[in-house]
């Protein structure tokens, strides 16, 4: 039907054909930015692969570096910072999982828990050159653990505590309330309620929350450069155990920062083999985190 | 034991407060043993804090300060001595939302056992026995006996309704509050669930609190209604809707106001 004054209806007027126009242009505008992020993570990788491909290589996990550092592998380092990783975790998962537990399941509004709140937070957003001191005049000199593993563990340990803390707690969070209601009505305690229902329904996201502190650890180099990394340690090839936990160990970032700027002479794929061998490691962990979050929420359903 | 055996809930003079905000007054009232009792009234009016009072759950919502005394079998619940948890055992609770917790049929319903015995007191008969009773009170053995192991998320929400009824029963309580137990459900879910009413009343007392007054008017005994957390009447059902003896309450069921 037709209007009076004989235009067609519903059809495009000029305005609407410049609206439209608009549209596009800005559509176009914020997929390009969006696409830009892609671009430098590409250049990175590809870069860092083609520079490292001469070294990369099995050997080069396993062996220890030679002459001087020029040559040979990474196995100190990266068995170093798996050692790092794991025992600073080993301390911070269960304090920082705990600790959430209690601020989000017990604590009351009161000032104290607000004060605790405070201080996981401002420990979020200390840098890490800062936990490096702090971890130097706590662990290496006032606790008298020296400069050694466990003092850079600690010093870890420290710093990825706040957001473990975090995560946990937005993981229990999405617990929904009414489970916890139907487990206070039939006269469960606190600790009944989250032991039967409210960890078996967050594991899932208080267990991602760990893994990719992680990649944390494993790529942070001045608090373990302050408190119990070196520049150089004699190990075995391919040993497991090469470490004590009192003594100084070698660790990826820190060996990287050393072949990169401070030895002369170092094969050139060397250090862009072992930026790929961190950045692997990262990945990989949080791949893993990834899949396990699937398969554990893939098992839940509400 | 209180002076009227066959009251279950006795409550003098409660008055209730949220923070700075007063949600029940001076709230009196006798409910009758084994008898479905409704609260109705307005949103805000108090029903639901009140309810909450009778197993304490309250306590569990921010700052809430109580004065006054409710009386369950003659046992003021206030007094320093009560265990909350040994309370909630005999005074369960039924929500708007059908609550079944994320395990299984069967594990929901021995839930309330798991939580107040010793895990080895625990015979796998006993529990088996339990289940099959609770569920049979409810009218879900049949549909359900062989979807023990099932999810309970899984279950429809009228059922879901039932399972959360079901879940209060091996405990034996005294009492059974239901906070809207309906409003989640359709038609044939409401009848359903006011149907399972009728057949436990007499066993429990049911306190139930409705929005629906028609819902109060045909399953429920006495009738409570309340303004403004104030209790304005206390009668039997029919005489309530009837012949309300407070102007409020006249208003209030002709749909003035609400």
């Amino acid at each position: 039907m037709n209007s009076a004054a004989g235009h067609v209806l519903f059809v495009e007027t000029p305005a609407v054909r410049r609206k439209l126009r608009q549209e596009a242009l800005a559509k176009w505008v914020f997929c390009a930015m969006a696409a830009a992020m892609v671009v430098p993570l590409l250049l990175i990788v590809g870069y860092l692969v083609v520079r490292a491909a001469p070294s990369l290589n099995l050997e080069f996990l396993l062996e220890v570096p030679k002459r001087g550092m020029t040559e040979g592998g990474i196995w100190p380092a990266l068995i170093g910072t798996i050692y790092l990783v794991f025992i600073s975790l080993a301390v911070s998962a269960p304090i920082g999982i705990l600790a959430a537990i209690y601020l989000n399941e017990y604590a009351r509004d009161n000032w104290f828990n607000r004060v605790i709140n405070l201080a996981v937070i401002n420990l979020a957003g200390v840098p890490s050159i800062v936990h490096a001191l702090f971890g130097l005049g706590a662990f290496v000199y006032a606790a008298k653990f020296g400069y050694s593993i466990i003092s850079a563990s600690l010093t870890l340990a420290i710093m990825t505590l706040p957001v473990i803390i975090a995560s946990t707690r937005e993981a229990l969070a999405s617990v929904p309330q009414s489970f916890r209601e139907a487990c206070w009505n039939v006269g469960a305690t606190r600790w009944q309620t989250i032991k039967s229902v409210v960890l078996p329904n967050s594991i899932s996201g208080i267990l991602t929350g760990v893994i990719l502190q992680v990649s944390r650890a494993a790529g942070e180099t001045a608090p373990v450069m302050f408190t119990g990394v070196v520049f150089f340690k004699s190990i075995e090839r391919g040993d497991l155990f090469p470490y004590y936990l009192n003594e100084q160990c070698m660790a990826l970032s820190m060996h990287l920062y050393t072949i990169s700027t401070q030895v002369p002479g170092v094969k050139e794929s060397i250090p862009y083999a072992t930026a790929v061998v961190l950045l692997a490691l990262v990945v990989m962990v949080n791949a893993a985190a990834i899949s396990l979050r699937v398969y554990l929420r893939s098992r839940q359903k509400w | 034991m209180s002076a009227e055996p066959n009251y279950s809930i006795t409550a003098r003079d409660v008055n209730l407060w949220y923070g700075k905000f007063q949600a029940l007054r001076n709230v009196t009232t006798n409910i009758k043993h084994g008898l479905i009792t409704s609260l109705i009234g307005p949103s805000g009016c108090g029903k639901t804090t009140l309810l909450r009072c009778f197993n304490r759950v309250n306590e569990r919502y921010g700052y809430v300060t109580t004065t006054g005394e409710i009386r369950l079998l003659g046992k003021n619940i206030y007094d320093p001595d009560v265990s909350l948890i040994e309370l909630r055992k005999s005074v369960g609770m039924v929500f708007q939302r059908p609550n079944p917790l994320p395990l299984s049929v069967y594990e929901n319903v021995v839930f309330g056992l798991r939580v107040h015995a010793e895990a080895d007191a625990l015979r796998k008969s006993a529990l088996d026995e339990a289940v099959e009773k609770a569920l049979t009170e409810v009218n879900l053995w049949h549909d359900l006996k062989d979807r023990l192991g099932h999810k309970a998320i899984t279950l429809q929400l009228e059922q879901q309704q039932k399972l959360c009824i079901a879940r209060l029963l091996p405990l034996k309580p005294e009492i059974i509050l239901m906070d809207e137990p309906c409003s989640a459900l359709d038609v044939e879910g409401t009848a359903a669930i006011e149907e399972l009413m009728f057949s436990l009343k007499g066993r429990y007392t049911i306190v139930i609190v409705t929005h629906n007054m028609a819902q109060a008017r045909r399953a429920s005994d006495e009738c409570i209604f309340m303004l403004l957390g104030e209790m304005i009447e206390h009668s039997r059902t029919e005489d309530l809707f009837l012949t309300p003896g407070n102007p409020k309450t006249a208003e209030y069921i002709e749909g003035r106001y609400g």
